[in-house]
């Protein structure tokens, strides 16, 4: 009997500390990244100062003559494409979600929901070859441009590939709105629409902006389709009809040629670095705000 | 206490196991080196890869037993794997540089050159466009970015709109340095391959752009339908040339045509060796041809012997 208590408090003991080295693991993996991020990008500045890294708008470090690291280009060019895509996606997804959650017939959210989760599965090739031969053209004609290979064009893919994530998880949240809400919404003589919007969005508010949190993670770090369809000229874009070039875009592009263990290669991860701060900040910022919401926990 | 004891324990534990694992990764050896016989990798030059990959086709066809791997991802991304020793053959569109040869014989890489092929690299416009011939060095003003407006070599008033490669590819180098002699301009638009170059144009009537000649010819040797193939001059005193005229390319009066190489670590042997001997075969310079391309010219050939070892 004792044995047998001894034997079972150490089993019990044993599968605790599994779960929580698997729980441990995230914050390994997240260190060592880090880690090796600082490493590889930080000896870019013993060659290149920190001021003309963080505020020259010249990246051309395969210059015929001059060699150049800013990155205020490619960071701005990061903001607008990821910027442009929510304010395309955002009230999309959330209207799509509220019809969902709150209008559509059962049988034709049945139809519905799985069909947008399938979105989230085309690959991205496809979604930038999409920008390339469909959307660009129309983006001319529609503009008067020459081309369509610019910001504008990334910010609808973007928003295209973050739509599923931002009605998906949308949707959850104002589903999960207790009926009761409504009822006393209702009851107090209010419409159905007045009720949507001014009693069941805003009860769902923090999965929302987690939602919407989650969409822009995805279109801050997605690589391909803005590679395709953005035309990638390195210049500081003047309007949303520029051609710009992402932070991703640019380190994919040039990490499989550069030689390792010079400054250009070591500048390829510090970009990395400063775009993990940006993620980093994103994720930190949607925590603060759920947190003020009192649903964070 | 005890909990909390045992916690840290595992937390210290956990760490110095991920860190060990994490050293162990970083200083793994890489070196996947020569392939097994019967299994050649090839890789680089996005210009060359349609080609190779029929050439390597053909040839598995014809020797049971042999595997060929052909990739594309640039000049650049093939040299760097050939400096690293883990391709057997990068296709490059640009000659390698004198330091990357240093930093492949600083790893053990001693480098052969073939030249399998001869592109007359193009120089397209959307069909609408009525500008048809072009010197060297308007071309390279107009990528340079210092004439910005197709009026001033006799187009429309229009904005030119650039189309060029990244910089990972042979051919964004050996347009830059043979033809700028400077920077691209920061707005010429990064394309991913040739044929996304190709649909670049063909949408966009104020395109220029510039690619192997290879993805602009149809099956009967013509231009493709909705881009024009410019005529390109040495100079304001040289007649324009036209690189779909074979002789062009052949005699140099076209300046852009250019070699397209092969580089091999050592002298090629084995499965390697015959794929090249193929190649430069009648059979081969035909399918060269059939893709768009020209055959090699004399004065690369001698290059092709003395490296085969002949």
């Amino acid at each position: 009997m004792q044995k047998r208590g001894k034997l079972s408090k150490f089993k019990e003991k044993a599968i605790e500390w599994f779960f929580f080295g698997n729980g441990i693991l995230a914050i390994i993996i997240l260190i060592g990244i880090f880690t090796l991020l600082l490493k590889e990008g930080l000896p870019t500045f013993q060659e290149v100062s920190i001021k003309e890294f963080l505020t020259s708008t010249d990246w051309n470090p395969t210059s015929y003559s001059n060699r150049s690291y800013g990155i205020v280009s490619l960071v701005y060019s990061t903001l607008l494409v990821t910027v442009g895509s929510l304010i395309f996606a955002v009230p999309l997804g959330i209207a799509c979600a509220a019809y969902l959650a709150e209008v559509a017939h059962p049988r034709m959210r049945e139809i519905l929901k799985p069909t947008v989760e399938i979105l989230a599965g085309i690959p991205s090739v496809v979604i930038g070859f999409l920008g390339i031969v469909l959307v660009g053209p129309m983006i001319a004609k529609v503009f008067n441009l020459s081309n369509g290979l610019n910001a504008i064009n990334g910010s609808i893919l973007l928003g295209v590939m973050a739509l599923p994530t931002i009605i998906s998880i949308s949707e959850d949240a104002i589903s999960a709105v207790p009926e009761e809400y409504k009822q006393a919404s209702l009851a107090l003589g209010t419409n159905e629409w007045h009720t949507l919007i001014t009693v069941t969005l805003p009860a769902a508010l923090s999965g929302i902006i987690a939602a919407v949190m989650l969409g822009m993670g995805r279109a801050i770090g997605e690589t391909m389709a803005v590679l395709m369809a953005t035309g990638n000229a390195p210049a500081f874009p003047e309007s949303i009809f520029d051609s710009v070039r992402t932070m991703t875009a640019t380190i994919a592009v040039e990490l499989g040629e550069v030689p390792y263990n010079t400054t250009h290669y070591y500048s390829l991860f510090a970009i990395g670095l400063v775009l993990f701060l940006m993620t980093f900040v994103v994720n930190l910022i949607s925590d603060l705000v759920l947190h003020k919401y009192g649903e964070g926990e | 206490m005890g909990r909390l004891l045992n916690k840290r324990a595992i937390i210290l534990v956990s760490i110095l196991t991920m860190a060990g694992l994490f050293l162990v990764g970083c200083g793994g050896a890489q070196n996947q080196g020569e392939g097994q016989q019967g299994y050649v990798q090839v890789k680089g030059s996005d210009t060359m890869v349609n080609m190779v990959q029929v050439l390597a086709e053909e040839y598995m066809a014809q020797n049971e037993g042999v595997s060929l791997s052909v990739t594309g991802g640039g000049s650049g991304t093939g040299i760097a794997a050939l400096i690293n020793d883990k391709v057997d053959i990068a296709n490059s569109s640009r000659v390698m540089k004198e330091e990357e040869i240093k930093q492949a014989e600083a790893n053990g890489v001693d480098v052969k050159r073939f030249v399998v092929a001869m592109d007359g690299l193009s120089v397209i416009v959307h069909e609408s466009n009525p500008v048809e011939n072009l010197t060297v060095d308007q071309i390279g003003d107009i990528f340079k970015g210092e004439i910005t407006n197709w009026k001033e070599v006799g187009g429309l008033d229009k904005e030119i709109s650039l189309y060029g490669r990244q910089s990972n590819s042979g051919t964004f180098v050996y347009f830059r340095n043979n033809v700028l002699k400077g920077d691209y301009s920061a707005n010429m638009k990064r394309m991913n391959g040739n044929a996304q170059i190709v649909e670049g144009i063909k949408a966009d009537e104020a395109g220029i752009g510039y690619v192997g000649i290879g993805y602009v010819v149809n099956d009967n040797d013509k231009e493709i339908e909705g881009l024009n193939i410019l005529n390109v001059a040495k100079d304001a005193n040289s007649k324009p040339a036209s690189p779909l005229k074979p002789e062009n390319v052949k005699t140099g009066d076209y300046p852009l045509a250019r070699p397209l190489n092969q580089y091999t670590n050592g002298v090629p042997t084995g499965q390697e060796l015959e794929f090249i001997k193929y190649e430069l075969s009648d059979e081969g310079q035909a399918i060269a041809v059939e893709q768009g391309f020209y055959p090699v010219s004399p004065k690369f050939k001698k290059i092709n012997e003395k490296n085969l070892g002949k």
